[in-house]
């Protein structure tokens, strides 16, 4: 499986596109990441495990805690949403306006 | 081809704009916002209900390419011929809340205008949500993911 593909995989869960979220403001421990989420200490492990394993996360140990922060390098590649956003409008109303235009010609 | 259509998210803001300027004359950009059998095409939707008026309401149904069928409906606040729809957006049974959004329609020519579309979410992290989605549903496997997680939540 290539890394790009897990990538747009790891961000297509919404907890763990939250927990990018928080700790893009700030690098934060495990136990300080999953204070901010109902689930289970485990199941927030697996999903810094997994955004860990792709690269959005990087580790930093300072004495014997880890803390987590995004790597920008690899969120740039995730920049690209915004542009799929916008794709998504331009393709609809460059539907609408050739629509219209027949519509137009119609009448 | 030229990009017509802009999107303007600042960071940390829980809003959005959309902009686009159509060859259309302005008649024709808003007919097409109101004109069921029209908003179908353009939109890839069903419409099964669109009150064009003041306190009217309406819900869209698309078909994923798996053949799920997605509701989405609102209710329309404000509505002003050929110049602003005033309105809410909500996907059904989905947990993305309801976007608050002002359509505003301007004359530019005789044959053109422009659409803005300004959009207010609940907060940030819900319209970075709502932004991420197209990009996730790009990606069919994703996309399962994404519904698997949701199936759960149900």
């Amino acid at each position: 499986m290539n890394l790009r593909r897990d990538v747009f995989q790891a961000i297509a869960d919404p907890t763990r596109r939250a927990i990018l979220l928080l700790v893009a403001s700030q690098s934060m421990t495990a136990g300080a990441i999953a204070a901010n989420f109902d689930t289970a200490r485990p199941t927030v492990s697996k999903h810094l495990q997994i955004l860990t394993q792709c690269e959005l996360l990087e580790q930093e140990y300072n004495g014997r805690e880890v803390y987590y922060h995004v790597n920008p390098k690899k969120m740039k590649e995730l920049a690209d949403f915004i542009e799929a956003f916008r794709k998504l409008w331009d393709d609809r109303f460059n539907k609408l306006e050739t629509i219209m235009k027949k519509y137009k010609s119609k009448k | 081809m030229e990009r017509k259509t802009k999107i303007s998210a600042e960071d940390g803001r829980q809003e959005l704009v959309i902009t686009r300027e159509f060859d259309l004359p302005l008649e024709l950009l808003f007919k097409a916002y109101i004109e069921p059998e029209i908003v179908e095409q353009w939109m890839g939707t069903k419409v099964l209900k669109l009150e064009n008026k003041k306190h009217g309401s309406y819900q869209f149904e698309t078909t994923d390419p798996q053949g799920n069928k997605h509701r989405f409906n609102g209710v329309i606040h404000e509505f002003a011929l050929n110049n602003k729809i005033t309105r809410t957006f909500e996907f059904e049974k989905m947990p993305f809340g309801v976007q608050l959004e002002f359509l505003t329609f301007e004359k530019l020519t005789d044959d053109t205008s422009k659409l803005n579309m300004h959009v207010i979410y609940k907060s940030v992290a819900q319209r970075d949500q709502m932004l991420q989605l197209p990009f996730s549903q790009g990606i069919n496997m994703a996309h399962n993911r994404l519904q698997e997680f949701l199936n759960k939540l149900k």
